[in-house]
């Protein structure tokens, strides 16, 4: 299985090392063709506006609509829930394909940004929390009836799961803990 | 000694992190910041005046009006940085408590202080700093940077001193790659760098924050030129609003910085774009012109 990482701006870079790290075919991707080559997909952390702008002037959009409607295996960090979520608040365009609302910047300003522990759910192997790093972080408001919740940042669902798509509103790649990583590549077929 | 460790300054290294791959601009009013974040803009830097109109009128630079920043802030859902002025902990604390994303402590103001920089440990909020040289760079991560820039020359539409810049700091690093481990103290005097920095480098071949390009970039190609050098990011100032169409002109310097290795794109997105900011000479600007030499 090869794995795509989404290069167009953020720390794809961050995300690339992990994943090579456990044992994964990892590729940059910076066209909609390179798109065609993945098996999955990851969308890092960054700025959802500057990743949504670029997608779209660059003819993505169609694209990578079918390959979601197709059940393309996702990981997305941060900005990468917020392209994937039904709903967004303050409104911004997005894919809608995870049933959650989420609200961009809930935290604050980068004051707020802060490293906290993500409680998971049973059934990860190893310490019942995880680092959280929460930057500029999203925080999911409402999971639908097909969305599992894994892990919790105090009441807020944190680290969520629907069919192959596993969504993270903190940075698993900015730790050395590769679990939620391993985790989409279990998810995904690449890993067993 | 440093500790990267430390939860508050891997939270402030993480904002650098995310804005990789980006573009930073220069903006003055609301609705410049809307234009920049419409064109793709990762971050916006709140000023008063864009460096071109500083050099040109003169005078004591300051940071932003408070209402002007305000003003981008409430505009903007991406980043909004603030430029300080070198060593004025006050309005580097003012900056704080309007909750700017990350303060620029810049050259490109009138320096407040000759002698020190601010003690960015002590804030909550990350701080950029511009650099020369790994020296320079090295220093001001040992006061507490999160990101450190290229100085180039700001306001001068030549990105020759970028150039400079970053191939020196490239240079350096490569240089403490293969010393001795018995050569780095003389080393560390060499580049008037803390030492324990200076063995971090060695032996990790990068700085210990990501390495931004700033100063003169005022094309397409000369975004490329900065990532292809080893600038992770770009920052550009009056590039884009002292050019005839700031909204195109942005747009394809965000394309240009995310396909820096494909010159096919980067020739695509350089058509039609109206003309840029004009230059200045670097070699006729007296010593006392040159924003570079500000700090230490």
């Amino acid at each position: 299985m090869r794995c795509g990482v989404l290069a167009l701006q953020g720390d794809w870079e961050a995300h690339a090392r992990v994943l090579e790290r456990a044992g994964s075919e990892t590729i940059a991707v910076r066209t909609p063709e390179d798109l065609e080559a993945s098996d999955a997909l990851v969308l890092p952390g960054g700025e959802s506006t500057v990743v949504l702008r670029l997608l779209e002037r660059e003819g993505w959009m169609d694209r990578l609509t079918r390959r979601l409607a197709a059940g393309l295996p996702v990981l997305a960090t941060c900005a990468g829930v917020i392209l994937l979520a039904r709903d967004v608040t303050p409104p911004q365009a997005s894919f809608g394909v995870l049933d959650i609302a989420v609200r961009r910047n809930a935290y604050g300003r980068q004051v707020a940004s802060a490293i906290v522990p993500v409680r998971l759910a049973a059934g990860f192997e190893g310490p019942p929390t995880m680092e959280g790093v929460f930057i500029r972080a999203p925080r999911i408001e409402r999971v639908g009836p097909d969305v599992d919740v894994l892990g919790w940042r105090g009441d807020a669902p944190a680290l969520v799961r629907q069919g192959r798509i596993v969504a993270a509103t903190f940075h698993p790649e900015m730790t050395p803990d590769d679990r939620v990583h391993r985790y989409f590549l279990h998810v995904a077929g690449g890993l067993s | 000694m440093m500790n990267f460790d430390d939860p508050k300054f891997r939270v402030k290294v993480g904002l650098a992190e995310m804005l990789k791959g980006g573009v930073i601009m220069d903006v003055t009013t609301a609705d410049q910041a809307k234009i920049a974040e419409d064109a793709g803009a990762a971050a916006v830097m709140a000023l008063e005046r864009v460096p071109a109109d500083i050099r040109a009128e003169g005078g004591v630079a300051r940071m932003s009006p408070v209402e002007k920043i305000r003003e981008i802030q409430e505009a903007v859902s991406i980043p909004v940085m603030a430029k300080c002025r070198i060593g004025h902990i006050a309005e580097a604390r003012i900056l704080e408590a309007l909750e700017v994303d990350f303060i620029d402590e810049s050259e490109v103001l009138t320096p407040a202080d000759e002698e020190n920089h601010v003690d960015k440990h002590r804030f909550t909020v990350p701080f950029v700093c511009g650099c020369r040289n790994l020296g320079e760079a090295l220093r001001r991560i040992g006061e507490g940077a999160a990101l450190i820039r290229t100085k180039g020359e700001a306001g001068s539409g030549n990105i020759v001193e970028a150039v400079r810049h970053l191939r020196t700091v490239q240079r350096q690093i490569k240089t403490l790659t293969i010393l001795d481990e018995h050569e780095l103290m003389a080393e560390a005097k060499e580049l008037q760098a803390p030492y324990e920095l200076v063995c971090w480098v060695a032996e990790h071949g990068t700085l210990p924050v990501p390495n931004f390009a700033a100063g003169g970039v005022a094309t397409p190609a000369d975004a490329m030129l900065c990532m292809m050098l080893g600038a992770e990011s770009v920052f550009v100032g009056s590039g884009i609003f002292k050019s005839s169409d700031p909204a195109t002109r942005a747009g394809a310097i965000v394309g240009a910085v995310t396909h820096w290795q494909d010159p096919h794109k980067v020739a695509e997105l350089s058509v039609g774009l109206g003309e840029p900011m004009s230059g200045l000479d670097i070699a006729k600007l007296t010593p006392d012109e040159m924003l570079s030499r500000r700090g230490w």
